[in-house]
């Protein structure tokens, strides 16, 4: 759209133009009547903000918010589906999850609405959890308008590796198959156009805990998602967690020295890959987290296209502190999130 | 429709009536209720349609025509931006967010998020921008679809007051009244040379103006482009282009010479109107450009403009070496040519909208076409030496190629 003539002069064409177009002029009165008021202080609570020479705030962030009662990023934070659990004969535990795909219209940033398409109505759909070793059973009902499957991630047999079964509308699939190794996996459509099918948002995390579990710590799943709102093959918004700038502002509450651990997926799609920064600590990764040993103590990981890893980390100071893509672009169109660590200490567990 | 006999009937006797001039006398209904009834039936259609009509078919099947035009984006200060956006679609849109450099950003609209047909906000941003350098912005709608446009050159706006008015008025001065007043000094020449050599300069008249209308017409379709939607760019175009020979010629037909030529004043009168409104587009490219920071990047640009707009003088005198006129008339010619461009700087600096500036283009190309035929018909009169004798063909080739060659101070 910009005629970027630079240094090659201005053609009286493009000096008419100027005049027209680019121009700039002056609001009658608009500088006198400057805005004030800018945005509530609950806006921007957790902005990062400056206040231009004319007392305006600035700051790098969406108007409004989200409309109440539909998709809570924060309530999706800890919300884990272990699923209908009973026990099979030989004694394993039996976890079954039914999954419906459903075209469903989202708000990926405050008023604006994505359509897309999503397990159980939700973007990322429900975060499957269950320990290595039990079976699990997933109904999956097609009430979408295109075909589907879900492809999980983890060793299984071909009939529940959700590619070539594919599920028309209407249709629906049970896969079946006992969960391992442990760590952190994902799930997602594996229909084609596949790159279609992930970015209009059939995906979800998919944990598998070790026998015996972690260590108790407050645990949090973070997948690093992005919208296409206008269909021109790059995202418009990026997020964690589908909302743009959702946690920066409504920032996570920790607890001081509290073990956090989050559960963190690249689901970004145009981009190859994705980022997590963390101000002020320094986090234990577990690549993929199939690995009880910690691989490498940062405060950055990047990670490509389906790639996860777990995060553990305690904050030692109480306070805002952000985290964020470490691609700056990403971070400025809604990847952007803060934790807010109180002075209390964490009642122990 | 049973009484459309009866229609018939009134028709021819209206045509009837026509003739005799004693319409008011026939029988039937008086004849403004059957200027009015097609009317009511059009109405009564219009109805029809939006009530029974297959419209919702169509509704149901396809999403909204958004269709958002960002007019203008100017800095009235360190820290803030402002962007004038017009909806010149079918539908209503709402801006749900705005991106300013690939950043989402905090901002302000003078009115609701949802922007109605022809309507037209304005959108303050609080953003840290750079002077010198480029910026974009990007609206984002509910529907998630998107609006961009970039400045070039970012620097602030000028502030309506004495100060800036004084300055683009000098601006003005020097680029479009000074020059067209220097180029009137050429009437004295004028008058010494023969009456052949007096042709060869009123074609090369032709050559000049032949060239900025083309160059009018070619900006104004390149503008119109810019013009939202429903605003219809071509359709101001062909107002202008169109509707300005037609009110000129109509308003010149007062004073003419018996065979039919415009008279020597009227002619250059005609050839300064014309001028003056091309040189009103000039005036609006020129504040525009300032107000943007382009001008600023050459000086270069203004001196083109100056030795450009000298040949306009020449332009306006040629017509007059023959006549005898006192100097208060031929600098009021000068003013006529060369002040608007004083106040097309003034529009083009404070506020400009493609909306005008295609306006004024066009009405500017008209003008010049007008002009344009005023000369032919002048030359077509005067048998053995019409536009087409060598020496006149020359003249009109060298007017084109004296703006060719000014102009090439202009495109740098």
């Amino acid at each position: 759209m910009s005629d970027k003539s630079g240094d090659r002069g201005m053609s009286r064409r493009n000096l008419l133009r100027a005049g027209a177009v680019g121009a700039a002029g002056v609001a009658v009165g608009g500088a006198a009547r400057a805005l004030q008021q800018g945005a509530s202080p609950e806006q921007l609570q957790g902005a990062a903000q400056l206040v231009s020479s004319h007392g305006h705030v600035a700051s790098n962030d969406a108007v409004g918010d989200i409309q109440p009662g539909g998709f809570d990023p924060t309530a999706f934070l800890t919300d884990f589906d272990y699923g209908r659990v009973s026990t099979l004969a030989d004694g394993r535990t039996l976890r079954e999850y039914d999954m419906v795909a459903i075209d469903e219209d989202i708000e990926v940033a405050p008023g604006v609405w994505f359509p897309a398409w999503t397990y159980n109505g939700q973007v990322p759909g429900p975060t499957i959890r269950c320990t290595e070793g039990d079976r699990l059973r997933v109904n999956f009902r097609n009430a979408g308008s295109h075909p589907h499957t879900i492809h999980f991630h983890g060793t299984h047999p071909a009939e529940a590796d959700g590619v070539f079964e594919i599920v028309e509308p209407g249709g629906s699939y049970t896969y079946e198959f006992d969960a391992e190794p442990f760590g952190l996996h994902l799930y997602h459509c594996h229909a084609i156009p596949l790159k279609r099918h992930i970015h209009k948002g059939l995906y979800g995390t998919f944990i598998v805990d070790p026998p015996g579990g972690r260590e108790p710590a407050r645990e949090l799943v973070m997948v690093m998602n992005g919208f296409d709102t206008n269909f021109d093959g790059s995202n418009e918004i990026y997020a964690v967690n589908t909302v743009g700038f959702h946690y920066q502002r409504h920032p996570i509450k920790l607890a001081l020295n509290e073990l956090v651990r989050v559960y963190l997926v690249n689901l970004t799609e145009f981009d190859l890959i994705n980022s997590l920064h963390m101000h002020g600590n320094m986090f234990r990764l577990y690549r993929t987290g199939t690995d009880l040993e910690r691989s490498e103590l940062t405060d950055t990981v990047t990670l490509c296209q389906g790639e996860r890893a777990v995060l553990e980390f305690s904050y030692r100071f109480p306070g805002r502190f952000m985290f964020h893509a470490h691609q700056s672009e990403f971070a400025e169109l809604g990847w952007m999130a803060m934790f807010d660590v109180s002075g209390e200490e964490a009642p122990v567990v | 429709m049973s009484d459309g006999a009866a229609g018939t009937d009134t028709a021819v006797a209206a045509d009837d009536a026509g003739a005799g001039d004693g319409g008011a006398a026939r029988p039937g209904p008086p004849a403004w209720l059957l200027g009015v009834g097609p009317l009511v039936l059009l109405a009564g259609l219009l109805f029809a349609l939006f009530r029974f009509g297959p419209l919702g078919l169509f509704d149901e099947a396809f999403p909204p025509v958004e269709e958002l035009t960002i007019e203008r984006i100017w800095f009235p200060g360190p820290g803030v931006m402002k962007v004038a956006v017009v909806n010149g679609g079918p539908e209503a849109v709402t801006i749900a967010q705005l991106a300013v450099d690939d950043a989402v950003w905090s901002h302000e609209l003078d009115g609701e998020r949802t922007i109605g047909r022809l309507e037209r906000r304005v959108i303050t941003v609080p953003y840290p921008w750079v002077e010198g350098e480029p910026h974009q912005v990007v609206l984002i709608t509910n529907t998630g679809v998107t609006f961009d446009a970039g400045v070039d050159v970012a620097t602030t706006a000028p502030p309506v007051g004495g100060r800036y008015l004084g300055a683009f008025a000098l601006l003005g001065m020097y680029v479009g009244v000074l020059p067209v007043l220097l180029g009137l000094l050429w009437l004295p020449f004028l008058r010494r040379i023969e009456r052949r050599w007096v042709d060869f300069f009123m074609a090369l008249t032709v050559g000049l103006l032949v060239f900025l209308g083309v160059d009018a017409l070619l900006e104004a379709f390149e503008v119109a482009g810019e013009v939202p939607g429903a605003f219809q760019g071509t359709g101001l175009l062909l107002m202008g282009a169109l509707g300005t020979p037609l009110a000129v010629n109509a308003l010149g037909r007062a004073r003419r010479n018996p065979d039919g030529t415009a008279a020597p004043f009227q002619l250059a009168l005609l050839v300064a109107l014309a001028i003056g409104l091309h040189n009103l587009g000039e005036g609006l490219a020129i504040g525009g450009a300032y107000a943007s920071g382009a001008i600023a990047l050459g000086a270069f640009l203004v001196v083109g403009f100056l030795v450009h707009n000298t040949t306009e003088g020449l332009a306006i005198v040629a017509p007059l070496a023959r006549e005898s006129i006192s100097i208060a008339p031929l600098v009021a010619l000068g003013l006529l040519a060369g002040v608007p461009t004083i106040l097309g700087a003034w529009i083009g600096g404070f506020s400009s909208s493609p909306i005008a500036v295609t306006l004024f283009l066009a009405i500017g190309a008209g003008a010049v076409a007008q002009v344009v035929i005023e000369l032919a018909r002048f030359f077509g009169r005067r048998a053995e030496s019409g536009l087409t004798a060598p020496l006149n063909a020359a003249g009109l080739l060298l007017g084109l190629a004296v703006m060719y060659l000014t102009g090439l101070l202009v495109t740098g």
